[in-house]
């Protein structure tokens, strides 16, 4: 890698009590990579995403955000968690705020923008997902797959470095995950830097860069996509490809 | 009934019922909130100091935090929060209201924290993950969904706050329990008139309480 990572994790350890979920995980993120996690349930996804922007703390390590670690609770890091951006499964709009307001909050209280500025900009973003139409609405007035792309433009909103996606389409209706997926591959190419936790196949060959594939919280393979998915190496990834693609 | 009325001015001491319940009211809503995010903070000392305060001062009567109040830290230590010349009963009528808003504080807090649980950790998550502080947090996004989750449980709070009013009549405050014991000290002739009219007073305060906080609470039910 040419540049220098965007985010860089060195030896993070992690546990729940006893579970050790994190094992000496080393990961570095260029600027505009796209990094697809892959792996069982239960093997450290999610939790590899939250200590990305500290929802989680970890035991050991160190975890960079464009060259500045992580700093502990407090003003500071909320700072920095506006630079690293997170869509959730399940979604987590704001559910007492309009769609705009939940774009707009971000910015006038962390970054400080006028209110005015900031709903030009929250509208322009809520055009770019295609929800524009439905800004004056409240958050369950919408089906999933809208209030995906609310979250995904909520994130944005704050113009952050890296954006981490925790199974964006999983708790969504079938029909509904192509329109969250196509807006993901438009802003893969943009250029947004992301980590984005998907079983989506389809998602990782259009727009991935790399493959990450976690089992019992290590990393335990790492390749480009059409690699991973044709010729993986290790034997637990043949196994887990296997299982979900007969399914 | 007019006349009983008239005669031990009940509807002067309906009036200073109403008045000790909006300031208790606007106190205990202020100092449970303040126990409610002590409750909720991170930090060890400050929440376990909130469930302490609600674990005491719930588990006591009414009458005892109003005693304790009045006797120990008025007339004995000499604590004045009316200015000394204002008279006895104006002082009764202010340890009353801090009594009734240190107590009821307690169940403000219970009822707000009912409401928080009621908002999921994906919103706290979704607050912090867009970079709002603790503060920002609980102001924008988890206070007003655990307001709005509370009011039904408020509600109740401060339909019972109505009627304990009528403990501070045991420190000397004029209030409508007050105005009945004199009543049925000087005219036991109509026993069953003053309980009708008393009853009917508080009824007519607290009805129109409960219809509203039902309907506020369903007016701004956050939609999941
Ligand atoms: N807050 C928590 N407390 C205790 N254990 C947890 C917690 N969160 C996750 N775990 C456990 O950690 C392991 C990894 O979980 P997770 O990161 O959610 O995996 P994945 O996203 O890959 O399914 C699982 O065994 C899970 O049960
Ligand atoms: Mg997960």
């Amino acid at each position: 890698m040419a540049s220098e990572p965007l985010v860089e994790l060195v030896s993070v350890n992690k546990h729940f009590g006893a579970l050790h979920v994190l094992k000496d995980i080393n990961l570095a993120i260029a600027p505009g990579e796209v990094v697809v996690v892959i792996g069982p349930s239960g093997s450290g996804k999610s939790t590899l995403c939250r200590v990305i922007n500290r929802l989680e703390g970890i035991d050991s390590g160190t975890i960079t955000i464009d060259g500045v670690p992580l700093p502990a609770e407090g003003k500071e890091l909320a700072k920095l968690r506006a630079e690293v951006g997170m869509v959730f499964q399940s979604f987590n709009l704001f559910a007492h705020r309009t769609i705009l307001q939940n774009l707009t909050l971000g910015p006038v209280k962390v970054r400080k923008v006028a209110p005015a500025v900031a709903k030009e900009q929250a509208l322009a973003l809520l055009d770019r997902v295609g929800v524009r139409d439905q800004a004056e609405k409240y958050p369950a007035q919408l089906s999933g797959g809208q209030q995906q792309r609310v979250a995904i433009a909520r994130a944005l909103a704050l113009n952050p470095k890296v954006i981490l996606f925790d199974e964006p389409t999983s708790a969504l209706d079938p029909e509904m995950v192509g329109e969250v997926l196509d807006v993901m591959v438009a802003l893969a190419k943009a250029g947004m830097t992301m980590v984005v936790v998907t079983h989506e196949m389809g998602f990782a060959r259009k727009a991935a860069d790399r493959v990450v594939f976690m089992a019992d919280g290590q990393i335990v393979e790492e390749s480009d996509p059409e690699t991973f998915f044709t010729k993986p190496t290790s034997a637990r990834a043949r196994d887990f490809l296997g299982r979900i693609l007969t399914h | 009934m007019l006349d009983l009325v008239r005669e031990y001015d009940v509807l002067g001491a309906f009036w200073v019922t109403v008045q000790l319940t909006v300031y208790a009211a606007v106190g205990s809503l202020v100092i449970g909130t303040v126990i409610a995010i002590l409750r909720v903070s991170p930090v060890r000392i400050f929440s376990w100091a909130g469930a302490m305060y609600v674990n005491v001062v719930r588990n006591t009567p009414l009458t005892l935090i109003v005693f304790f109040l009045f006797f120990c830290l008025y007339q004995l230590l000499g604590w004045h929060l009316a200015p000394l010349s204002a008279r006895s009963s104006t002082h009764a009528f202010v340890w009353g209201v801090v009594g009734l808003s240190l107590y009821h504080a307690s169940f403000v807090a219970e009822a707000l924290r009912s409401g928080i649980n009621t908002v999921g950790v994906g919103q706290a998550e979704a607050a912090r993950s867009i970079g709002l502080d603790f503060g920002q947090s609980l102001r924008e996004v988890i206070l007003p969904q655990a307001f709005r989750g509370a009011i039904a449980p408020l509600g109740n709070t401060m339909i019972a706050l109505t009627k304990n009013t009528t403990v501070v009549s045991t420190i000397g405050v004029a209030e409508a329990s007050y105005a009945m014991k004199n009543a049925i000290e000087f005219s036991p002739n109509v026993l069953y008139l003053i309980f009708a009219v008393m009853s009917l007073g508080f009824v007519v305060l607290t009805l129109p309480m409960g219809v509203l906080f039902t309907q506020v609470s369903r007016r701004l039910a956050v939609q999941r």
